[in-house]
């Protein structure tokens, strides 16, 4: 091959390679976007069925019911509009708390419960998770602007 | 008194990073001899001063002195000591002033290791770093004051997020800091570089040694925060594809091929743009991760949109420093090119695939990192991006990458012909194939495809560089001579090391996700727990423990191989008193072969209900990555990087790559 013939290949072989990469990364992408909804988007119906989605809002109080084994539980999340009945398998995180925010990932079964695979809790006490804040809001009960470090003692 | 103390000797450092912005740069414009060699002092200085600001913070935190609002909200009387010295950056404010320290010791390493360097080319790096450190100080002092006075003082503090309260926390920020930061040195080389129109293998040589000390010094950041992560979060898992980790990762990934384009543009003068656009990109992602990490962009975009003072001045900064470095690369692209020929098969290529492999990568996590942020921004809704895609994207791009990690090392520049590079690899090949397809034969599980391609590409590498290592103990009259390997040059040593920590990091990978066994139950005192044949858990006591800050209720549990007890965990659940937050702390039975993890979750009448993992060789994966970090130094450590004069005339490119030919034979 002339030098030409091989600065044509590599370029054409180096185009091909980062086609490829780049259509596995967005179809990756693609399938692999997780959705969050808002129980009162749950209750009207507009979340997926058969596919994994997020929802967030609060922890109903007193709604956590444990199964004797002590891992089947389920509770109840709220964005104060509408409540969706979470069903949950496992450990929940630390900061897991009755009334207080929470993030559910899971699928939507055909009975109308949502079947968590994870929930989650963030790392600090007065930390509402974002998505959860969202759904509170949207709902019209907005909690207060939600904070990744703790508040220092105000200023007078 | 310390806490002005300090803020006036940040004022002063900032002063002395003007002057090593301002004066050096006019003496290269003036030809003043005197004025570039200004450069020194003002880096020395400026060290000194950032010390002595950093020194006061830790005292104010160390001596309880609430009415500093950074002690106030991060610290507490009841927090041992070390955790009070880790509280200082423990914090936004904290850790700012940690990024400006670790710049100004780079700064002034740089001033005392670079007596080698013509002095503009001394002169404009060392202005190009005093530059950056004006926006690190502008920001520190503008938005970001760690010495901000509380009145009336608070009694007592908020206390250090119990998540924070570990030896990891004494570790992980500055041995992180120190790699991101230390970008800022491979930085200013290309700007100062681009300045000049110099990019010959002498510029590459005196950047390699800093790239790749910063590179060591993030891998084992990541390494120490990954580790970190796996026994406190109680989860078990290693790595979560967080933003934060993200934020980490995209300038390592970058950094390796910079590290690697940098050996090119050395020895042979080639990829130079390569090199001088992932070097400004590796400093660019950093000071992105920045942004992630301290604007609370990544907590809620609405909240940073109400108090956006600090997230918009470093995306300003961050805007200035991409947007100003492209430009500068723009208008002086013309004399970055040189190129010499090389074929289709040859080190450079294989280099090349594999820098395109890592950008590629980076850009994967980079649009998983912040696609959700942008969607959010626009109000468009709220998507996550999980783990399932960042592991469907990496795998098969890690892939080809560990495959040709093997081969370049053996192959030729210039031109590596096929034939004879499969026949020495063709050994290495049928032993690593051999060993990926009988191993998982061995274990209890089913035959998974995966574990075998995971075992493979580790043994592959590994199988690579046992070659590398053998080719250069064979005498010119055939026999095997161990002693000739200290011959090798300490870049040689460091790759070794590093491609040796990739196959061990693999091979813990491919084998704890092939292997774990993961049991959640609910155990009372005297319950026994079958993990595997031959191995159960007995549930032996629960007892009550008081902690310095803390009080916890500890279990023990025994570990029972063929009826002996063989050692015990002691997993914790603790609530921190200052806080009341409750944390869990994982009981870990550590050994080369794997580890048993332990974490509690409820308690439910009498019993706990308990998460139980074994995980095989997952110390590997941390082991892999010291390994690689490591080498990194010792690949700086190289002694042709301590010559102090270098003839730039004799090291043109051509003769260097005829010289350094002999070496990797």
């Amino acid at each position: 091959m002339s030098p030409r013939q091989k600065r044509l290949a590599m370029v054409a072989g180096l185009i091909t390679a980062l086609t490829v990469a780049l259509a596995l990364v967005l179809n990756a992408f693609q399938s692999n976007l997780v959705f969050f909804f808002t129980p009162s988007q749950v209750a009207n119906g507009e979340a997926p069925q058969g596919k994994s989605f997020r929802i967030g809002g609060l922890v109903v109080p007193g709604s956590l019911q444990r199964e004797t084994d002590g891992l089947k539980l389920q509770f109840a999340v709220t964005d104060q509009a509408k409540t969706v009945q979470v069903h949950f398998q496992g450990i929940l995180p630390d900061l897991f708390k009755e009334g207080a925010g929470v993030v559910a990932q899971g699928m939507m079964q055909a009975d109308g419960r949502f079947m968590a695979k994870e929930v989650l809790a963030k790392h600090d006490e007065n930390y509402m998770p974002p998505e959860a804040a969202e759904a509170l809001k949207k709902a019209g009960h907005p909690v207060g602007a939600p904070q990744q470090f703790q508040k220092a003692p105000t200023k007078p | 008194m310390t806490a002005e103390l300090g803020h006036l000797a940040l004022a002063l450092a900032m002063l002395c990073g003007i002057c090593l912005a301002v004066f050096p740069s006019l003496g290269v414009w003036r030809r003043d001899a005197r004025l570039m060699a200004m450069a020194t002092p003002a880096a020395y200085w400026q060290l000194l001063l950032v010390l002595l600001a950093f020194v006061c913070l830790i005292e104010n935190f160390i001596n309880h002195d609430f009415s500093i609002q950074l002690v106030a909200s991060h610290s507490n009387r009841d927090l041992p000591f070390w955790y009070r010295v880790a509280a200082s950056w423990g914090s936004h404010e904290g850790s700012m002033l940690l990024w400006i320290l670790m710049l100004a010791a780079w700064t002034a390493a740089l001033a005392a290791l670079s007596g080698h360097l013509p002095q503009a080319m001394r002169a404009r790096v060392l202005a190009v770093l005093g530059a950056v450190s004006i926006g690190f100080y502008l920001f520190a002092l503008l938005t970001s004051n760690p010495f901000e006075r509380v009145v009336p003082a608070p009694i007592n503090g908020r206390d250090l997020n119990p998540l924070l309260q570990d030896p990891g926390m004494v570790f992980h920020p500055p041995l992180l800091y120190m790699g991101y930061v230390g970008f800022s040195v491979a930085f200013a080389f290309a700007i100062a570089g681009l300045i000049e129109g110099r990019f010959d293998s002498a510029w590459a040589r005196w950047v390699r040694p800093w790239t790749n000390v910063a590179w060591g010094f993030l891998s084992l950041g990541i390494c120490l925060g990954s580790f970190w992560a796996y026994y406190e979060l109680g989860w078990g898992g290693w790595w979560f594809w967080d933003p934060v980790e993200n934020a980490s990762f995209m300038p390592w990934l970058t950094g390796t091929a910079l590290i690697h384009s940098l050996a090119v543009t050395e020895k042979r003068g080639n990829f130079r743009s390569w090199t001088v656009l992932l070097a400004i990109l590796s400093f660019s992602l950093s000071l992105l991760g920045t942004f992630l990490v301290r604007s609370g962009v990544l907590t809620s975009v609405h909240a940073f949109a109400t108090d956006p003072t600090r997230g918009v001045f470093i995306l300003m900064f961050l805007c200035i420093v991409i947007g100003g470095s492209l430009s500068l690369y723009a208008a002086r692209a013309h004399s970055v090119q040189a190129s010499q020929a090389y074929s289709l098969l040859s080190r450079e290529s294989i280099l090349l695939a594999n820098n395109i492999l890592m950008v590629v990568a980076m850009f994967a996590v980079l649009l998983g990192t912040l696609y959700p942020l942008i969607l959010d921004s626009l109000d468009m809704g709220k998507i996550s991006v999980g783990p399932p895609y960042f592991d469907a994207v990496f795998v098969p791009l890690m892939l080809p990458a560990l495959f040709l990690m093997a081969v370049g090392p053996l192959s030729r520049w210039r031109d590596t012909p096929v034939l004879p590079l499969a026949q020495r690899m063709r050994w290495a090949f049928a032993a690593s194939l051999v060993i990926a397809l009988l191993l998982p034969l061995t274990a209890d599980s089913d035959y998974k495809p995966m574990t075998a391609l995971g075992l493979l590409m580790a043994f592959w590498v590994a199988g690579g560089v046992a070659m590398a290592a053998f080719e250069n103990m064979k005498t010119p009259s055939g026999a095997v001579d161990l002693s000739r390997l200290a011959l090798q040059p300490g870049s040689w040593w460091g790759m070794q090391l590093a491609h040796l920590g990739v196959a061990a990091f693999v091979l813990g990978v491919t084998l704890v996700n092939s292997y774990e066994i993961e049991i959640e139950k609910k155990l009372s005192p005297g319950d026994v727990l079958k993990i595997e044949e031959g191995l159960s858990l007995r549930y032996a006591e629960t007892t009550a423990r008081q902690g310095p800050n803390y009080e916890a209720i500890q279990v023990r549990f025994e570990l029972i191989r063929d009826q002996k007890v063989v050692g015990e965990l002691r997993p914790e659940k603790r609530r921190y008193k200052a806080s009341n937050m409750v944390m869990t702390e994982a009981g870990i039975k550590r050994s080369v072969l794997g580890d048993l993890y332990i974490s509690l979750g409820e308690a439910v009448d009498g019993g706990w209900v308990t998460r139980i993992q074994k995980k095989p060789a997952v110390n590997w994966i941390w082991i892999g990555v010291v390994m690689i970090g490591f080498g990194g130094f010792w690949a700086a450590a190289d002694a042709r990087y301590r010559r102090r004069r270098v003839n730039s005339l004799r090291a043109s490119p051509s003769d260097a790559s005829s010289k350094i030919g002999k070496v990797s034979g």
